[in-house]
């Protein structure tokens, strides 16, 4: 009887637009759904370092290797964010990395492809932090408080991401032949992947509706793509990029964007493990922080001996 | 081109090109590091460099009607005048700190002196260097106690590190030619007295670290000159592709 006041006035709250705090009762499931969301998605945040990360050293000019730094440095702070706003669950973040070192938790698929030119860096910029929008301005309104707080930080940081690798592919589109062609073929390499970030439709998709009664999510995969389609064929059209979907049209009864047929197989090909960077990913995580552990040892030896000199 | 003005050009790019590589190595770190945290202190060393590079860089272009990018991208490795040290491989987090720490001990003290150059520029440029500086060197000469009085690995490989690249020290306080003239002319410091304050510095974060001070040995040099390690090629291929590769387009 108990359990279930708890649970009518832990719904009731969420009805009303409160914010669940840390301290505040709630169901497991719900802190179950909620490490597994943010946990995926502070992961996203630093696998998505590695695509970006392997430009640094080759950025075309010094603007841009200081700006892409610097973004790669904004993602290693949402990450923090995220990994703190998940600590408030009861969790740590060694037992989070561990999770996905180990394969048991994901991490946003889009980062299993493989950054090949300098225009990736602007695809990305453009299509992948654009979807991730798409994603997390909802979030900002998320039920669970320390969640939301994060997530509005994190998106104003995102929008000047997007801003950043659209501005990236406008200068190509203006360069040569070249250039162009650079372009171009990073969008249509980017493009299936970034709308599969949405997640499997509606009707595939597990968690939705639990998520969006709890006001964790507030709408539906396939909503959120249709929107970020909507949105972004305007701004391939103005820089004279062509999206590689021949059945893209505008319907003009829905006001929206008809498209093809998304290749499902590949989207859970990949996220099975069989991308075409799934392990080197994974492999340069895990390295990372094996490479690192002596280094944690250290840090952790060092303040304990401060500590221990302090009291005597 | 008079002699002056060669002199001085060398003397900034020595000035740039020490910054812009080791901003370019230390930006390899960035999704790599032992801690998030780390990661991120690390990007953000590597950035201040490269921007301190792009207003060195700026300042050449405008007595050689050049521009930043042809300055980084199109000069060839024997013409880059940057010290040793710099172009270091980063190796582990102790080489990198190590590296790190013996040259922030040297920018703290050059930096701030340079703040009074005859060349305002110069000097403007000096005080904004100077503010990072000094956090640069809290960083590095934090994990060097860290790592000298952590555990007996760290202690191991920061001791190590030290010892290898204590023959690259000996480059800073050797003056190349155009630094000698530069200093007549009141525009570079003196570095008898950056070496005193050098090696205050050094001496004290070692004991403090519980780490023991490089025996003298043979220096290596050669940097300021435009003669590299067999490192520095694969720098510039890295750091040059785009702008060889594609000569003459905006990006
Ligand atoms: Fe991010
Ligand atoms: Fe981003």
């Amino acid at each position: 009887m108990l359990r279930i006041d708890l649970e009518g006035h832990f719904q009731e709250k969420i009805d009303r637009e409160e914010r669940i705090e840390a301290k505040d009762w709630m169901p497991e499931a719900y802190r179950k759904t909620l490490i597994r969301q943010i946990s995926q998605h502070a992961h996203s945040e630093i696998v998505g370092m590695l695509p970006e990360g392997n430009w640094i050293s080759r950025a075309p000019s010094l603007k841009r290797k200081a700006i892409l730094l610097a973004k790669i440095q904004d993602e290693a702070g949402h990450g923090l964010y995220l990994y703190s706003a998940c600590e408030t669950l009861g969790i740590d973040r060694d037992e989070l990395l561990n999770e996905l070192h180990t394969g048991k938790a994901k991490y946003s698929s889009i980062f299993n492809y493989p950054a090949l030119t300098w225009a990736d860096m602007g695809a990305i910029g453009w299509l992948v932090d654009g979807a991730a929008i798409m994603n997390q301005i909802p979030l900002c309104r998320t039920s669970y408080g320390p969640y939301s707080r994060a997530m509005i930080r994190i998106c104003k940081e995102e929008s000047f991401h997007q801003r950043q690798g659209y501005e990236i592919m406008l200068t190509l589109s203006r360069g040569s032949t070249v250039q162009k062609n650079m372009a171009q073929d990073a969008l249509n390499r980017w493009w299936w992947p970034s709308i599969m970030m949405f997640g499997p439709n509606d009707s595939d998709s597990t968690h939705s509706a639990q998520s969006i009664k709890w006001k964790i999510k507030r709408f539906s995969n396939d909503e959120l793509r249709q929107r970020f389609i909507d949105m972004t064929v305007p701004q391939a059209e103005l820089i004279g990029l062509k999206i590689p979907d021949p059945d893209l049209k505008w319907n003009e009864e829905r006001k929206s964007y008809d498209f093809g047929k998304i290749n499902w197989d590949e989207f859970w090909n990949v996220v099975k493990g069989n991308g075409p960077c799934n392990k080197q990913r994974l492999r340069d995580r895990v390295k990372a922080h094996e490479d690192g552990a002596w280094v944690r040892d250290a840090a952790v030896a060092y303040a304990e001996k401060k500590r221990s000199g302090r009291v005597n | 081109m008079n002699i002056h003005s060669q002199h001085k050009i060398d003397y900034l790019l020595y000035l740039a090109d020490t910054a812009l590589i080791l901003g370019q190595r230390l930006g390899e770190w960035c999704g790599h590091g032992p801690v998030l945290e780390q990661d991120i202190a690390m990007t953000n060393i590597s950035l201040d460099y490269i921007g301190r590079s792009r207003l060195l860089y700026q300042y050449i272009a405008t007595l050689t009607e050049s521009d930043e990018d042809r300055l980084a991208f199109l000069r060839d490795e024997r013409e880059f005048k940057n010290v040793l040290l710099a172009e270091h491989p980063n190796v582990d987090f102790a080489y990198t700190v190590a590296r790190q720490f013996l040259l922030e001990a040297f920018h703290f003290p050059y930096y701030s002196e340079l703040k009074n150059s005859s060349d305002l520029q110069l000097a403007a440029i000096a005080e904004k260097t100077v503010k990072e500086t000094a956090y640069h060197l809290k960083w590095s000469a934090e994990w060097m106690i860290r790592l000298g009085d952590g555990t007996e690995i760290s202690h191991q490989k920061i001791q190590t590190a030290l010892n290898e690249l204590w023959s690259f020290t000996g480059e800073l306080f050797d003056p190349a030619d155009y630094e000698t003239f530069m200093l007549q002319e009141s525009i570079a410091p003196d570095l008898n007295s950056i070496n005193k304050s050098w090696k205050e510095k050094v001496q004290q974060v070692i004991s403090e670290a519980t780490l023991t001070m490089p025996e003298n040995q043979w220096m290596q040099s050669g940097g300021k000159q435009g003669i590299h390690t067999e490192a520095m090629g694969f720098i510039l291929t890295e750091m040059q592709y785009m702008q060889r590769s594609y000569p003459g387009l905006t990006w």
